[in-house]
């Protein structure tokens, strides 16, 4: 029974990383620039499909297919904001969205197009895949706890990064004040360049960790919906906050899955953040918003 | 019973405490000023009376009806309208639908009739442009009725914001600096209009300002405040001649 | 270049504001009123749906377009005016009880994501609007006893005051009345006090409560205006295609809907018809174009490829949509040739946060 619980937690926080992780790709992105990239899920889907070129294609080993993977979809990510985004820099936030999702479905209908990937289902062959762990009675999959570990090293990456570089405090004060950042010599634009490339790279990571669980084709990136229920839960436009609030999510869904009813799985995740919503919309770590008259 | 009486106003936000125990009383029918130096708690004091946060102490009396606990859009329908120091004005919508959208309070028409537009309904809307015109006419906006607000200079847009005001029809009107960002003409018209305002159209003026020229023509009493406190009361004169007050604009002597 | 005389205040209240306007539309109800003579059948067939989507396109635009909400979640009022009228025709219930109640229903649901939503915008709500919409979706797939599940349920055709409306022309007449009455209360909603109330919550919540505007009150009513509409338009839908299944209301379905007013024109009624007609001719156009697309290539992306590069253009360029277009085009030829390219151009403004952490 313990054992049994253990698993799916495991499971759960394992899943949880991966939301956090597409999660924390857009809440990047909103603390730089305020927009919502609805097309993070098909950023991480793209991903996927750049590793699995390298692997299979190529043939290249594991682990030089996640950096090309990671670098191309940072230069993809970056040349999205220099085309699509930048031209409608200072627009109201909801037609900045509405733009992010035409990039989503661009993103998907090239994917379906392209004549090696099309609407096929494909694996990328990954070295732990069917490796298990063994403590006592519990049964843990390498691949699940990889991603765990994967994930967190990530994490410590970005911190040092947001923390001990002139780049991460730029890119707060263009998140707060554009005009005012333009006047004390931030390159606003080059610094939202740069920090698409960024959650660009960081969803890719994300979709080679998940490529093994749900296979890579071209409507996976629907998993990344399931990123926003984590990031509002965890609060949004809080870095760690997305990371707790993707885990929430995973472990949510692993245990509705399990102990509820046919279904309960699917939705789980947003019944959970319907309620945050309702009763505590600024999340855990969030923000507050006020207008000041 | 007074018009309108503040008494031992307070609020704090968190640690900072940005009106201390403010009290005056505002006589029907006068223009009573609140002057004081930037970061003074002025404008803090109107979003408190319109209640768009609660105090965290004293009591605001309207006649004798306690505003509290209400939302903002009662007070408007109590008869208070208000400007605001950084215009927030329609924008995607003309002068006249501005102004249009001051006379809610006078609405008299029901969901169902405005769905089917009953010749009540119509009645109704061009009473509604007739009341509005005379604001256009008293603010000299009928240039500017179908333009844009967000293509319109500074200057004009202030006064766009009075004319919204007025066109709730108010017996009691706060405006929060209304002369900041106007050149000497555009003040001197606000001058004028506010004399008429208080004058032929009877409505009594709570104002926040800066300007000490426009204080001392249009005000008949005159509150100051520094950082969060009063400090002095009296006629424009007497206020601008007190020690403190001249302390807190310009320091204490050495 | 026309000129407009102003000779009373009746005049800005009434609905065409010159004879001009009047002739066109007048021309355009005839040509719509005689469509069943030169329309084909498929032709008559899509001016079912662009009717249809226009119903609904009117319900978002006065939620997004003129309170300025967000709502990624209305297919899911779509679905329970769609699963209202074909439950109740089922029961027996005459046509025009059954629309109403889908209208009423869908306010209901409207109402019930209005209220919560009070607190929230933005993202938040958009948001919200999508769980929403997920959580409804399952929930049909789910309760199968009543909805008939992945199943899904037949329609007979529409039975009105007795006489069936089992032919292309009597379903169009059907929908393109209810049409003209959805946008004649649009029209009415927006030139009284009511519409006045929305477009100030759209453009300053703060200074439209303190002109006596109930925020609660509008917006609630703004969504559940809104949800009604789109419920009559998912009862005709369901008549349309005489089968519904949850399929038909998934997020894409919303995130259509919202395409359709942005195509359309945010903030233009005359949007909401625009944006449909070309949301349900551009698959068709895409058809003819996958022949002559390169080798090689598969087909089967190319529409959600346009739908997003189309998407994309048109919010970079074209902000203001189709009628935006049209009404540039139009301006072009009334004040020729006095016409200046700035005229219709944005303010560019700066993002500035209102966030405190």
């Amino acid at each position: 029974m313990l054992s049994q619980v253990l698993q799916l937690l495991v499971a759960g926080v394992s899943q949880g990383c991966v939301y956090a992780l597409v999660a924390l790709g857009f809440v990047l992105i909103y603390k730089a620039t305020e927009t919502v990239n609805f097309a993070q899920g098909d950023v991480m889907m793209l991903g996927a499909f750049f590793a699995l070129t390298a692997s299979v294609m190529m043939g290249w080993p594991y682990w030089a297919t996640i950096l090309f993977a990671v670098a191309v979809m940072a230069v993809v990510g970056m040349l999205t904001e220099r085309l699509v985004l930048r031209p409608v820099l200072g627009h109201p936030s909801f037609t900045v969205v509405m733009i992010t999702i035409g990039v989503g479905y661009v993103m998907r209908g090239v994917v379906t197009m392209m004549p090696g990937w099309g609407t096929d289902t494909y694996q990328i062959p990954t070295p732990y895949i069917d490796q298990v762990w063994k403590v006592g009675a519990v049964i843990l999959p390498v691949q699940q706890l990889m991603v765990i570990v994967l994930t967190a090293g990530l994490c410590v990456v970005l911190y040092m990064f947001f923390r001990f570089t002139r780049i991460g405090v730029a890119m707060q004060a263009t998140s707060q004040n554009q005009l005012a950042a333009y006047y004390m010599g931030i390159p606003v634009r080059r610094v939202n360049m740069l920090i698409w490339g960024i959650s660009a790279g960081v969803a890719a990571f994300a979709g080679i960790l998940l490529a093994p669980s749900t296979f890579v084709h071209s409507n996976m990136g629907f998993i990344g919906l399931k990123a926003f229920p984590a990031a509002v839960v965890g609060g949004f436009g809080s870095v760690p906050g997305s990371i707790v609030g993707g885990l929430i999510i995973g472990v949510v869904e692993a245990l509705a899955g399990f102990y509820l009813a046919e279904g309960f799985k699917d939705v789980a995740a947003y019944v959970v953040v319907l309620i945050v919503l309702l009763v505590w919309p600024s999340g855990i770590f969030g923000e507050t918003v006020r207008k000041k008259v | 019973m007074s018009f309108f009486k503040v008494e031992n106003l307070g609020i704090r936000f968190g640690g900072v405490v940005a009106v201390d125990n403010v009290s005056f009383e505002v006589k029907r029918g006068e223009v009573f000023t609140i002057i004081g130096p930037n970061g003074a708690g002025k404008t803090t004091i109107f979003n408190l009376i319109g209640l768009l946060y609660p105090a965290s102490s004293g009591r605001i009396l309207y006649g004798d009806r306690e505003l509290t606990g209400f939302a903002p859009h009662r007070v408007a329908e109590l008869g208070i309208a208000r400007t605001f120091q950084n215009i927030e004005l329609f924008e995607h919508a003309t002068v006249l639908q501005n102004l249009l959208i001051g006379r809610h309070r006078h609405r008299s028409t029901s969901l169902w009739q405005e769905l089917v537009f009953t010749p009540g309904v119509r009645r109704a809307e061009v009473a509604h442009r007739e009341a509005v015109e005379k604001v256009i006419d008293f603010l000299e906006l009928a240039k500017v009725r179908d333009t844009l607000v967000a293509g319109l200079p500074y200057g004009v847009r202030k006064v766009v914001e009075l004319g919204r005001a007025l066109a709730t029809d108010p017996k009691l009107l706060l405006l929060d600096e209304p002369s900041s960002g106007l050149n000497p003409e555009e003040t001197d018209d606000m001058a004028f209009w506010i004399e008429d305002i208080k004058k032929h159209l009877g409505i009594t003026v709570l104002m926040v300002e800066h300007d000490m020229n426009l204080v001392s023509r249009v005000s008949d009493r005159v509150r100051a405040l520094n950082m969060g406190k009063a400090i002095a009361e009296g006629t424009p004169a007497e206020v601008q001649a007190h020690p403190k007050v001249i302390e807190a604009y310009l320091g204490a002597p050495v | 270049m026309r000129f407009l005389f102003k000779t009373g205040y009746e005049q800005d209240v009434r609905l065409f504001q010159h004879g001009g306007q009047v002739f066109s539309y007048g021309l355009l109800a005839v040509v719509l009123l005689l469509a069943p003579w030169w329309a084909g059948d498929y032709v008559m067939s899509q001016l079912h749906f662009i009717a249809i989507y226009s119903i609904v396109g009117f319900g978002l635009m006065m939620l997004v377009g003129f309170t300025g909400q967000i709502s990624l979640g209305h297919a899911a009022f779509l679905a329970v005016g769609a699963y209202t009228e074909a439950l109740m025709q089922a029961a027996g219930v005459p046509f025009v009880i059954s629309i109403s109640c889908a209208a009423l229903f869908s306010a209901v649901a409207g109402v019930i994501v209005g209220l919560p939503a009070l607190r929230l915008k933005g993202i938040y709500l958009a948001i919200a609007t999508l769980a929403f919409n997920v959580i409804v979706e399952e929930i049909i797939t789910r309760w199968e006893s009543l909805t008939g599940g992945n199943s899904g349920k037949h329609l007979k055709p529409v039975e009105l005051f007795g006489i069936r409306l089992d032919t292309d022309m009597s379903f169009y007449y059907l929908c393109l009345g209810l049409t003209v009455l959805c946008a004649l209360a649009c029209a009415n909603l927006l030139r009284s006090p009511t519409g006045r109330a929305f477009v100030a919550i759209r453009d300053s919540e703060i200074s439209a409560s303190c002109l006596g505007v109930d925020l609660a009150w509008y917006k609630t009513m703004s969504f559940a205006f809104s949800a009604a509409l789109t419920g009559v338009g998912g009862a005709l839908y369901a008549h349309k295609l005489a089968f519904i299944s949850p399929e038909q209301f998934t997020l894409f379905v919303s995130i259509e809907l919202v395409t359709i007013v942005i195509l359309g024109g945010i903030g233009f009624l005359h949007g909401a018809v625009l944006g449909s007609a070309f949301v349900i001719v551009l698959p068709q156009l895409i058809s003819i174009a996958k022949d002559w697309l390169p080798g090689g290539l598969v087909p089967t992306g190319l529409q959600a490829v346009v739908f997003g590069v189309i998407l994309i253009l048109f919010i970079i360029f074209e902000p203001l949509g189709l009628y935006g277009r049209w009404l540039k085009v139009r301006t072009w030829f009334e004040l020729f040739p006095f016409y200046r390219r700035g005229m219709f151009r944005r303010q560019k403004s700066y993002m500035k946060s209102e966030r405190l952490r």
